[in-house]
């Protein structure tokens, strides 16, 4: 069972040797990365290239690690008891299955996502550290110890907003997932659109990293929005001398929306464009 | 097996312990790689490194513990002064080896050959034995100058294509002494959250509501203010002559303060602290805000950030009238230590770098002044300063 990449997602020599060392110990791995560059959908990926369900747990900055694992509803409880239900005695009816319960019972092996770990409390990771390692934990309220019958792959993203401690990096692997580099970038658009003119692809790449080359751009677009701006080409069926035409006059490139997400970078871009312009007229 | 390269990440401050040594031992027994050295460097890289801003320097030692290769951790130069590259050579160089530089032609021939080899170089990564740099054969390499700033014939690699990976150094950018961007400077500035409930009760209390329903025997709901970040900020900044190469910089972490901190002021001021302070610069001579008036508006609880460069004239800093725009009735020194009186919690942001702080007796100065509470605007110094500021009240 190794992963080497999908038909749908291209992974690089490191990207598959960190997945699969993962995978075969066992141990959480780390993703990391600009925004954009597929840290999500590499666990979708994983489950399907090894053929096991995926369970996500989407990270939010409220989200406490405790959830994962499980909740005691105790305003259902008041409320019943305060109802005279039968439920009430048992306190299992109101525990509720976190994802990582989830994972650890699960029937076959999961890949479980931990999304953007980072978006929680500092102390989030920390709280996990030994549920993660030792792939169990206590259940308080009812006594039972949940314990994972095979260790699940565990896969971790973050956008970097906060430090993670040393003493939760220590257990996992980690991978930076740089950005792609062109004959990269070139094989997960032809995976992403088979078919597509080599000629658009290859004008379409130059505009995106002289892009992503223009100083002082606060959001550099990703390998997302190349994705999304092609399918608008495509859609749009534009002429392709649009493209090629290095005319400094045209130097926004034609629906920038999809690749500029910021009115400050547009605004930079019109300007650089006016500059053009000026300097062309005298 | 490997402990001399877990020690060498160690002593390149690689934090790398036993937990990660035995992590990839185990990897390798579990057979998870096929033999071959890429592998090995995308596995001990994966094993070792929990950080992108070391993986640079993890390349680097890699480099050097499997190859042994020479290594510093000093910025790159891109390109070598021609003058400088001919002084050093003709500091060093034995009678000898100047005669074998001669036989190669002048030096600006010698320059059009290493400037030739190094676009080949660029194009072509494998073979060859002429490439500068190597066992001293080349003029290039014979000038006993470490080549890591030159970067020069390490490209080749002896051991095949492997070497390629590692020594294209593509971290480089993102060793922390290097790359600040906003959003880096947000994740830093994020360090001084401080949260605090205040405001308008509008969230539900769980426990307090649950224990006021058991106590009163009936549906007592408690609500409770949200969280919100609590620290307050005073940012003063330095604006034009020394400081306009900083001045993207400047800009980037005023707009990551600026969104990161509810409570924030900001105010310009010219090379020193003195009686005036402005918040638009264009207006500077016109609405200028009496530093008095910012001591006594702004209770004690907030906390200073300084940015500049400290390097100005000394006079400026410790003599009355020593301002460059103006007449002062006191010195700067007697505002500053003012201000850090008031505000205990202060620290300095420098914008040079930290080793070239030694050669401007005004850093120094200031340095003293703020009590060593000064700091390089890098990532790194950002981080510091930022736990400096969480560790005073």
């Amino acid at each position: 069972m190794r992963f080497e990449g999908t038909s749908g997602y291209v992974a690089t020599d490191d990207l598959k040797v960190a997945v699969n060392a993962a995978a075969t110990l066992r141990r959480p791995l780390l993703v990391k990365g600009e925004p954009g560059t597929g840290k999500t959908v590499l666990a979708a990926e994983v489950a399907a290239a090894m053929g096991a369900p995926l369970i996500e747990w989407h990270v939010k900055s409220t989200t406490k690690a405790q959830q994962g694992l499980y909740e005691y509803d105790a305003v259902s409880r008041l409320r019943d008891s305060q109802l005279g239900d039968e439920r009430v005695h048992d306190i299992r009816n109101y525990i509720r299955r976190g994802k990582l319960w989830e994972a650890f019972t699960s029937p076959t092996l999961p890949v479980l996502l931990i999304d953007e770990i980072d978006k929680a409390d500092i102390e989030f990771p920390n709280d996990l550290l030994q549920e993660l390692d030792r792939m169990e934990f206590h259940v308080y309220e009812t006594g039972e110890t949940v314990k994972a019958a095979e260790r699940p792959i565990v896969i971790i993203t973050s956008n970097n907003e906060k430090e993670l401690p040393d003493a939760f990096l220590r257990r996992c692997f980690f991978h930076y997932i740089k950005f792609p580099d062109r004959e990269t970038m070139q094989a997960i658009v032809d995976v992403h659109f088979p078919g597509i003119q080599k000629e658009l692809v290859r004008e379409a790449l130059s505009v995106f990293y002289d892009i992503r080359d223009v100083p002082g751009l606060k959001k550099k677009p990703s390998t997302s929005e190349l994705l999304d701006w092609l399918k608008l080409l495509m859609h749009e069926d534009l002429p392709l001398d649009v493209l090629r035409s290095r005319d400094p006059k045209k130097l926004i490139p034609p629906l920038h929306g999809a690749l500029l997400k910021n009115e400050q970078d547009v605004m930079l871009f019109e300007r650089l464009a006016f500059i053009a312009r000026r300097d062309g007229k005298s | 097996m490997f402990l001399d390269f877990l020690d060498a990440l160690r002593a390149a401050k690689i934090p790398a312990s036993l937990k990660e040594h035995l992590l990839l031992l185990e990897a390798l027994k579990a057979g998870v790689i096929d033999r071959n050295v890429e592998s090995f460097y995308y596995l001990s890289r994966s094993a070792y490194v929990k950080d992108e801003a070391l993986l640079d320097r993890f390349d680097q030692v890699f480099g050097k513990v499997f190859q042994g290769l020479e290594t510093s951790f000093e910025a790159e130069t891109a390109e070598i002064p021609e003058e400088w590259l001919k002084k050093l050579a003709e500091l060093y160089l034995t009678e000898e080896e100047k005669a074998e530089i001669e036989k190669l032609g002048s030096w600006e021939e010698i320059m059009e050959t290493l400037k030739k080899r190094l676009e080949e170089q660029k194009e072509r990564h494998e073979g060859g034995n002429k490439w500068i740099g190597t066992a001293g054969k080349s003029p290039f390499g014979a000038y006993g100058y470490n080549p890591e700033g030159v970067r020069i014939g390490q490209k080749e690699g002896r051991q095949g294509r492997a070497i390629k990976v590692w020594d294209k150094r593509e971290f480089r950018n993102l060793d922390n002494s290097v790359e600040l961007g906003t959003r880096n400077i947000k994740v830093a500035l994020r360090r001084l959250r401080r949260f605090a409930r205040t405001g308008a009760a509008d969230e539900l209390d769980l426990d307090a509501t649950i224990k006021g329903t058991a106590r009163k025997a009936y549906l007592d709901i408690v609500m409770r203010p949200e969280r919100h970040n609590a620290v307050k900020v005073l940012l003063f900044l330095d604006i034009g002559g020394s400081m306009d190469p900083h001045v993207k910089l400047c800009e980037e972490l005023f707009s990551a303060a600026s969104s990161e901190f509810k409570h924030l002021e900001f105010f310009y001021f010219h090379n020193f602290i003195y009686e005036g302070v402005w918040k638009d610069n264009r207006r500077r001579f016109t609405e200028r805000t009496p530093t008095l008036d910012v001591l006594h508006r702004f209770p004690a609880d907030y906390k200073l950030i300084f940015v500049g460069d400290a390097s100005m004239s000394p006079y400026e800093i410790n003599y009355p009238g020593g301002s460059v725009e103006h007449w002062n009735e006191e010195s700067g020194e007697v505002w500053l230590r003012r201000m850090t009186d008031i505000y205990h919690s202060a620290v300095w942001l420098n914008p040079i770098p930290e080793k070239n702080w030694q050669y401007g007796q005004s850093i120094q100065m200031v340095k003293t002044l703020m009590e060593g509470r000064m700091f390089p605007l890098t990532l790194e110094g950002l981080d510091d300063a930022m736990r400096e500021l969480t560790r005073t009240h």
